[in-house]
């Protein structure tokens, strides 16, 4: 153990992903304005291309970017990426604003009410909470789709179970820790969920087969079950289309 | 239209072609081939391009039948290959007509094994490729392993001449390279020695999306979580049981574990070959110089590809006559 650095990292920093990529941390935290510095530099490299750069994969806090070694040495990468971070004030583009129908509680929010009684409030007023908050996407990832999401109030964060569940629907509405989430397809989670969308997140089928992007904007909308059962069904027959709300 | 008829099915058969590009930020990782230089062997022995679809298998390959007459082709490892009963040779193409069965056993000293048909198998693109994401349920056949009794469509095969490898295909030998980090200050000296020392065993808890190592436990003194941030093919997480696990072609795209190193391209290939219970040692090697191992190595994959050696009868028979 002593001979262990005990040095801070410091920000940004550039580590090597193998012989084929490089990630740059902008910090070790989840906060909004890193989030939206690594959106921005993901932006600003898809806009003008570094040559020899193959594709890039935003996170919380740091940009993953993977070349082809052909065309750039890692080394020759780095310092351009630090060159292109320093020229990035703030995220470009329009960030879009999307409205998620939510139904609260049920079999897939099947924790709703043991959350709420955790939380030592009614059920209404866990959804009045949950539904009143704005959400940015932090990131895509995981799973084809899924959105992890930042703003979730700080009351509802609960830590995740033990055991993890074996399976969760695509559509499921979670808290994990103090990330809220949308599935996008089922499979096992550690999280707690509270409600389900008929939105598909992930749909191959579709044209546009993901629905968010890190730096959407996100509002929950609760709908009752008339709603809901109006929304499944143009869902199953593809016509449901997600509400943007201009910015 | 031709096609290929599933008589039998190993335990893990799939559609596999040089997986999807460009969509680890949606959440899709490449998915494709465990043995990227076999599988691009096995299609230019039947005159494919390198990425046509094929078909891999872990451990047993299966009984397959065709429509029309066809070049196939078998790599990956050492495997008992016929045609009606009659012995055929791995790395080399051998027609198959229709009415006879092709048999393909277990594999002797590899994992993954693959079988590319002439013309490629045709199956609807899903997201820009036909690699089957079985985690994800996408590309191949639904998505899903191949079991007896499916049929998957053939490309339209071209007349062309049997090949066959003019020199053995070999993997590298030694420990296999890993370049540090992202996260190598997670780790403390001890435990880099514990990495880097006695080595580790091949799990086998394994599949297509992660290789778990057994041996010595590795600590990361600054904790085993880390804000999740973007994986490669390679990378060596290690959670708090201080077991490492190398995210493999199915990877999730994002993790929250620390990443100790990440294997070297050159060796994630052999890495995935290696039988469970085989020893594997690490070896700390730079970027730069895994860069240069990783061209190095391209350049002769490229040129052992187009190498590749007309069979004349002649020779088919004198190997007959060897192998008697």
């Amino acid at each position: 153990m002593t001979e262990r650095d005990p040095a801070p990292r410091r920000f940004p920093l550039i580590a090597a992903c193998g012989d084929s990529a490089l990630v740059i941390e902008l910090s070790d935290q989840i906060d909004e304005e890193t989030n939206r510095r690594v959106v921005a530099l993901a932006d600003s490299l898809a806009a003008e291309a570094i040559t020899g750069i193959v594709e890039t994969v935003p996170t919380y806090r740091s940009l993953l970017v993977v070349y082809d070694p052909a065309l750039v040495r890692g080394q020759q990468l780095a310092p351009l990426l630090l060159e292109r971070l320093a020229d990035i004030s703030a995220e470009s583009g329009a960030q879009r604003r999307i409205v998620v129908p939510v139904v609260y509680g049920g079999p897939v929010g099947m924790d709703l009410d043991e959350l709420a009684e955790l939380k030592q409030m009614s059920s209404d007023a866990l959804i009045s909470l949950h539904s009143a908050a704005e959400y940015r996407v932090y990131m895509i990832g995981f799973a084809p789709g899924f959105a992890y999401l930042g703003g979730l109030p700080e009351v509802l964060h609960t830590p995740r179970l033990a055991v993890p569940r074996q399976r969760i629907e695509a559509s499921a509405i979670g808290i994990g820790g103090k990330q809220a989430s949308i599935n996008s397809v089922p499979g096992p989670s550690g999280w707690r969920f509270i409600g389900r969308t008929p939105l598909k997140l992930f749909d191959p089928t579709r044209e546009d087969a993901f629905l968010l992007r890190a730096g959407d904007r996100v509002r929950f909308r609760p709908v009752e079950a008339d709603e809901a059962a109006a929304l499944d069904a143009a869902a199953t027959q593809g016509t449901l289309a997600a509400e943007w709300e201009s910015p | 239209m031709s096609s290929i008829l599933i008589r039998q099915a190993g335990p893990m058969l799939t559609v596999q072609d040089l997986g999807r590009k460009g969509l680890q930020h949606l959440g899709v990782s490449g998915s494709g081939p465990m043995d990227g230089p076999s599988m691009r062997m096995a299609n230019r022995l039947v005159g494919n391009d390198d990425g046509q679809a094929i078909l891999e298998f872990a451990h047993v390959g299966g009984h397959f039948e065709v429509t029309e007459p066809v070049r196939f082709a078998v790599t990956g490892g050492d495997v008992e290959i016929t045609v009606d009963g009659e012995r055929r040779h791995g790395w080399e193409s051998f027609a198959l007509l229709p009415g006879q069965v092709l048999k393909i056993g277990a594999l002797r000293d590899a994992v993954w094994g693959y079988l590319a048909l002439s013309g490629g198998i045709e199956t609807q693109p899903v997201l820009g490729a036909r690699s089957t994401h079985l985690r994800t349920g996408i590309g191949g056949l639904e998505g899903r392993r191949l079991a007896a009794g499916d049929r998957l469509p053939l490309g339209i095969t071209h007349p062309a001449s049997m090949l066959a490898l003019t020199q053995a295909f070999r993997r590298p030998l030694g420990p296999v390279r890993v370049v540090k980090g992202p996260q190598a200050d997670h780790f403390d000296a001890s435990a880099w020695q514990d990495f880097l020392g006695t080595g580790f065993v091949v799990s086998g808890q394994r599949d297509r999306m992660a290789q778990m190592l057994e041996g010595p436990l590795v600590r990361a003194a600054l904790g085993h979580d880390i804000v999740s941030d973007g994986t490669v093919s390679g990378s060596i997480q290690v959670p708090a049981s201080g077991r490492p696990i190398v995210l493999m072609a199915e990877r999730q795209t994002t993790g929250g574990y620390p990443k100790i190193a990440t294997v070297a391209s050159i060796d994630l290939p052999r890495l995935a070959q290696a039988m469970t219970g085989a020893p594997v040692r690490f070896k700390v090697i730079s970027q730069d110089e895994a860069e240069t191992l990783y061209l190095a190595q391209s350049q002769a994959l490229k040129a052992a590809l187009s190498g590749l050696e007309e069979k004349s009868e002649m020779s088919n028979l004198q190997r007959e006559q060897v192998d008697e």
